[in-house]
Formats: C-alpha cells, sequence, structure tokens
C-alpha cells in the first residue's frame, strides 16, 4: 500500500466521534486482504484478527488506533443559521471560515458564519469567538434549512488532505487515522510471514469523547498484551520545545506508569535491531490515549504506546511525516515477528533478593 | 458562470495579473478599447449609440487581501505580513496557496491540549504566525518561497442552492457583474468599464483610473458585508415543559445508541406521541458508566422535561409525564434483538 494515498483516503472519509460508520467501511475495506477475521464491538469499533501459527490456546496481542474524529453536533436552529455543540476537543479558535459539512436529511455543503472586522468593535477583534457565537451557515432559506436539518446532525470539517515538501502531509483527522494507517502497513506485511501469536488489530471509537471504543474493546478481546498507537505533539512553532518530538524523528515510545517496562525494552530493542529511529517520550501520569484505558481492563494487560509525532492537533491542518507513518508500521511488524510463545513469562515481574 | 473562475483565480493586491487575463479574455470582443495603465488597471471603452455620449465610468477590483512572506526561519517556517486588511482571527486552521506554483501550506497554531484555558481567548497577530509548507530548513523555505512571494486562501468555489461559497467575492462578484454590463447591448453614453488594481491597500488603482477617464459620472460595483447571523442569545433552553418527553442525542456522559434513538423516535412518530431532543452536550446520566461496562452496552436516555431541577422545589407537566410513560412503554415493547443488527 502506498502511505500517502492511504493517509488521504483514511484523513478524508468521515467519522465523528459515535458516528464512525464510514470511517469504518473504509477500515474493513483496507484489513479485510490482510486478516482472518473482521468483527464490530458493541459500541463500533473494528476488531480484525489475524491468526498466528503457533499452537493454540495462542497468546493475543491487542494493536488499537481509534478512528474516531472531533467535529460539530447541530444544537438549534435560529433564522436558518446552526448553533452548534462539540463533538469531543474540536479547537474553537480554528473554525471560523471553514468549510462543512452537514449531515442533515442528506449532506449540506456550509460555513462556519463570521462577523466581517468592519462591523465588531474593536475590543472584540482581538478575540476568538466563543462556541455560543459560532453558527453554521449552510445558505438556504430557514425552512428549508428546518425540512432539511434536525437538531442532532452532525457536521464535519471538509478538508483534503495537501501534500507538501519532504513528502509530509497536512488535513484533518490524521489524529488518530495515521495510527490506523500504520497498523494497516503493518497487517499488510505480518500477512505475508509466519509469526506466532494471534493479533487483534482495533480500530476504535469514541477516544476522543473518553476512550470510551477502547475500553469496550479491551474487554472484548481480553488480549494478553497491548500497544496503543496515537499521535504525539509534534515540534511546531509557538510550542515549548520540551515534550515535543521532530518530525521524522520516527515514532516514540511511551515510559511511565501507563506502561509495561518489559514491553518498552522490547519495542526499543526490535527499532535497534531494524535500525528504524525512534523516540522516548516519558509520561509521567495518564497518557490520554488509549492505553490508559486499555491497561485496566479485567485483570490487567501489559501495555503500551507508540506515537507519531504530529503538529497543530485538533485543527484542519494537522501535519505529519509520512515516513514517520511508515516507521511505526514497521516497528509494529518487527515486534510481531519478533514475539516468541514464551514472552509474556520474560517480562514477567521479577522479584529480587531484599537488599 | 464566470464569478467561479474569478473567484479562484489568485490576485493578491499588487499582483492581480491572473484575474487581468481572465476579465480581458471575457471582455475584448465586447468592447471597443483594451488598455492597460501603469499601475495594471485594465481601462476599457464600450462606446454609445448616441451622439455626443457621455462619460459613464463603472469600476469593479480585481485585487484581494492575501500574505507576504517577509522572512524565513531555521526550521523553514515563512514568516507572513498582511497585505490588505486580513482578519487575523481566520488564519488558524487556513489552508494557503503560496506563490505562482500555488505550493500548499497551512497556518497551525500551539495545541489545545497544550493552551491554558485563559490564553484561548487571545487572537495570536499575522506577525506571530507562520506558514508551514513542510521545508525542513530555511534555504530549501527561501528556495520554494522567496522574499515577496504572495499567499492566498486555498478557497474552492462552491454551490450550496441559491447561495455560493467562495474567496474574493470581494470585489470579484464586482468583476462578474461588471463583466456582464461589457458583454451586454451598448448604452447610450459612452461606457468605460474599469477593473482596478489594488483597492485593499488603499484604494489605488481607481485614483489614478478616474484621473485618465476623467468621467462625468461614475459607479463602484462591490461585494459588501452581510452581517445577518444571529446576534448573541442564550444557549437553547435544554428541554422545554409541555413537549413530551426529552431523548438524549449526546451529553456529557454519553452518546446515544443511535439505533435505539431511532426505535424511540420511529415509535413516537407511529403513534402521535410529542417529544422533543435535549439539548445536545449538556448534564450526564447513569447510562455514561452502563454504556461502558464490559464489552459495552448500547443505550439510550429518555427524560422527562423538569424545570428547577436540583432546587428545593421543582415542577414538570403531568402531560410530559404520561407521555414519558407511554413513549417508554410503546418504544419497549417493540424492542426485538433485531433492533440492534
Amino acid at each position: 500500500m502506498d502511505v500517502i494515498s492511504l493517509l488521504k483516503r483514511l484523513s478524508e472519509a468521515r467519522g465523528l466521534s459515535g458516528f464512525e460508520g464510514p470511517v469504518r467501511d473504509l477500515v474493513r475495506e483496507t484489513w479485510e486482504p490482510f486478516v482472518d477475521h473482521l468483527d464490530e464491538g458493541q459500541l463500533g469499533s473494528l476488531i480484525g484478527v489475524q491468526r498466528g501459527c503457533g499452537k493454540e490456546p495462542r497468546p493475543r496481542l491487542m494493536l488499537a488506533a481509534h478512528m474516531d474524529e472531533v467535529g460539530l453536533m447541530v444544537t438549534d436552529i435560529e433564522d436558518g443559521f446552526l448553533r452548534v455543540s462539540r463533538v469531543g476537543g474540536t479547537d474553537r479558535r480554528v473554525l471560523l471560515g471553514l468549510e462543512v459539512i452537514v449531515h442533515g436529511r442528506h449532506d449540506l455543503p456550509g460555513v462556519i458564519a463570521t462577523r466581517p472586522p468592519h462591523v465588531l468593535p474593536k475590543e472584540e477583534r482581538k478575540k476568538t469567538v466563543p462556541l455560543e457565537k459560532t453558527f453554521v451557515d449552510v445558505g438556504l432559506p430557514e425552512e428549508q434549512v428546518r425540512e432539511l436539518v434536525s437538531i442532532g446532525d452532525l457536521i464535519s470539517i471538509e478538508r483534503q488532505m495537501s501534500k507538501l515538501a519532504n513528502r509530509r502531509v497536512a488535513g484533518k483527522a490524521f489524529d488518530d487515522r495515521a495510527c490506523v494507517a500504520a497498523i494497516s502497513l503493518a497487517l499488510e506485511r505480518l500477512s505475508k510471514i509466519d509469526h506466532v501469536w494471534d493479533v487483534v488489530a482495533v480500530a476504535t471509537v469514541q477516544e476522543e469523547t473518553g476512550l470510551k471504543g477502547a475500553l469496550a474493546s479491551a474487554f472484548g478481546v481480553a488480549p494478553d498484551l497491548a500497544i496503543a498507537l496515537d499521535v504525539t505533539f509534534g515540534e511546531q512553532p509557538g510550542a515549548d520545545k520540551s515534550g515535543t518530538f521532530p518530525l521524522g524523528g520516527g515514532p516514540a515510545i511511551g515510559l511511565g506508569p501507563n506502561f509495561h517496562p518489559g514491553l518498552v525494552e522490547r519495542l526499543k530493542k526490535v527499532a535497534e535491531d531494524r535500525e528504524i529511529p525512534y523516540q522516548m517520550d516519558p509520561i509521567p501520569g495518564r497518557s490520554g490515549t488509549d492505553a490508559w484505558a486499555i491497561q485496566v481492563s479485567r485483570e490487567g494487560v501489559p501495555t503500551a504506546l507508540v506515537s507519531i509525532p504530529l503538529r497543530y492537533m485538533h485543527q484542519p491542518v494537522e501535519l505529519l511525516a509520512a515516513e514517520d507513518v511508515e516507521r511505526a508500521g514497521r516497528l509494529l511488524t518487527g515486534f510481531v515477528a519478533d514475539l516468541e510463545v514464551g514472552f509474556l513469562d520474560e517480562i514477567a515481574w521479577k522479584v529480587g533478593e531484599a537488599a | 458562470m464566470i464569478l467561479r473562475e474569478l473567484s479562484e483565480a489568485y490576485g493578491v493586491s499588487g499582483n492581480e495579473d491572473d484575474v487581468r487575463s481572465i476579465v480581458r479574455d471575457a471582455v475584448r470582443d465586447h468592447v471597443d478599447t483594451v488598455e492597460i495603465d501603469a499601475l495594471g488597471n485594465l481601462l476599457t471603452v464600450k462606446r454609445g449609440t448616441g451622439d455626443d455620449p457621455m462619460r459613464v465610468m463603472v469600476s469593479a477590483h480585481m485585487d484581494e487581501i492575501g500574505l507576504m512572506v517577509v522572512d524565513h526561519d531555521d526550521k523553514g517556517m515563512l514568516k507572513v505580513q498582511a497585505v490588505g486588511g486580513i482578519d487575523a482571527r481566520l488564519l488558524p486552521g487556513a489552508l494557503l496557496a503560496v506563490g505562482p506554483e500555488r505550493i500548499p501550506g497551512v497556518i497551525g497554531i500551539k495545541p489545545i491540549h497544550l493552551t491554558e484555558s485563559g490564553e484561548m481567548e487571545k487572537v495570536s497577530k499575522v506577525e506571530d504566525l507562520v506558514i508551514d509548507i513542510g521545508a525542513k530548513g530555511k534555504s530549501e523555505a527561501e528556495e520554494a518561497a522567496p522574499l515577496g512571494t504572495y499567499a492566498t486562501f486555498a478557497t474552492r468555489y462552491r454551490e450550496l442552492g441559491p447561495t455560493v461559497t467562495g474567496k474574493a467575492f470581494d470585489d470579484r462578484a464586482g468583476c462578474a457583474v461588471l463583466v456582464e454590463l461589457l458583454r451586454g447591448e451598448p448604452f447610450e453614453f459612452d461606457l468605460h468599464g474599469v477593473f482596478t488594481v489594488q483597492e485593499e491597500v488603499g484604494l489605488r488603482g481607481a485614483r489614478v483610473a478616474a484621473y485618465a477617464v476623467d468621467p462625468e459620472c461614475a459607479f463602484a460595483l462591490e461585494g459588501t458585508i452581510s452581517d445577518d447571523i444571529p446576534k448573541e442569545k442564550d444557549g437553547s433552553p435544554t428541554t422545554e415543559l409541555g413537549k413530551g418527553p426529552a431523548i438524549t442525542l449526546m451529553d456529557r456522559s454519553f452518546i446515544a445508541d443511535r439505533r435505539l434513538v431511532r426505535l424511540l423516535t420511529d415509535t413516537a412518530d407511529e403513534l402521535g406521541i410529542p417529544h422533543q431532543f435535549k439539548q445536545p452536550g449538556v448534564g450526564g446520566t447513569d447510562a455514561g458508566v452502563i454504556h461502558l461496562a464490559r464489552d459495552g452496552v448500547p443505550c439510550a436516555t429518555v427524560s422527562v422535561p423538569s424545570r428547577y431541577i436540583h432546587s428545593p422545589v421543582a415542577m414538570l407537566n403531568l402531560e410530559d409525564f404520561e407521555n414519558t410513560v407511554r413513549l417508554v412503554r410503546e418504544s419497549l415493547r417493540r424492542l426485538t434483538r433485531e433492533t440492534l443488527e
């Protein structure tokens, strides 16, 4: 698969938290050739199983990346304009002047309405617009709007992916579909090699509204080991250098209480053996990713986090380096290829002699 | 329609060449003379049919607001300044076309996750924003977008039914009107159709054009402000008493399962039970944890609207209460495993 065209398809697909249907169809279609079995969780997560060649019962590795994206929901219709609420952590500062699609009876193109600076009091021009003053305009007469749009209808950001210099791309929803792409690349390669463990790839839902798909599907899958994939803050103008990661520096591996140290060590070894560049991402507590929910599923799951650096998170110009997506895919592939039957014993907590 | 081509053309003040070419091609066969003056104004004359015709000037400006590259940083970012009155509130999240090759570039800001809540109010100045074209360093950025390169919004023209959207309707809408006039039948007077430059940086093109044309009277054609969106008002009332049971679509604790919502609304529609949707995004219920039990449980919430909840004295409408009983009972009667398929 060509990573850039895969990223384009995933980025441009629609699928707000709780309403992931269209992107789920795309992921299903993408994974179908590479997995033995596809299923849907109760909340809508897509679960693809690639069987290993080990003896049954085989241990299971869960790979999770979320496919939902942030957006808006219609809360009221006023003079033919739509009032809105956020679905997930939508950044209201980037809404002004955006093109959107209102998913009414049929899809309606629209724009985020803006009052021109000419008519605003000077003070207001220096302030970002609060959500209570943010409207969507579909350019139709009020009666027609009322016929076609209902409270609760979803509104997606409309943005095509742009190819920038150096195989960098910009667009919406790379958080976290870039990681869905990385898992897809890994599944493709793994379908051609023998691996011992079962691999259960999960495109989770409702991450942006509270890690919900991961929580439910980790229970359903009951993995022995899990790697969550998400995006992390790329080095960018306006943000402190610490806690951000250079684009093109390779995937970041999470360090901290959310992650099993044995699993982290193995990921580093896999990267080093294969000369895949990587970065370390210390996270002292809540990681805010699917890994946080998966780790405490059932009796507990050794979990790790692999992240792709991304600039301008939750903006329609999310920007990343395609090579980092490919590297994350290679890291997962190598990790699975190297997984032996006894790996869980290898990383079991050792109790040493008391000093 | 010529408005599409004009809107999508690229013509920041001082760089109106593309627009000028489109306009000239559109009118050259319908006017008697076409000239371009020292600043780049396109001056046309459509001779009148009368004896001793009046000199009437009708103008529209070709230029649009935009950005200009004024520096490059070590990370390969383009520093910019505004050309004309650009609204800095609109730049974060924008996709731009940079330079004559229209290379894509974007403007992003610090992620919301890293922004303190007090900072959310602040609009970044144009000078503090940069365009990211994916370049890795200064020399690459300099080569791709040298000093003085213009950038504008990369917005496509879209049809929304009776309305259309696009960039630069100020003043390509005026240009399109003037093109239509020039393509029509001649007037009694001499029509001096003038497509001007540099309006957005201080009405500069029109000044010299008016001097040259020396008209007896003139009309300027513009795309102007329409500020008819609703003004500040409270949010919607969450629910209203007497309008029936309230069905939740999304609140702070969960997103309702669409299949169960459909069961409720289909049942209500079939039996003519009045119902309303609770304003999305407000409040939370037990469904917030129920839907996360084990491998997930499809959930919905139905509520009796009630004023003054959490106060010593609340109020509800008994018809709403009866209708809630009816809606839930009848919906449950229709519930089967197939509902969830």
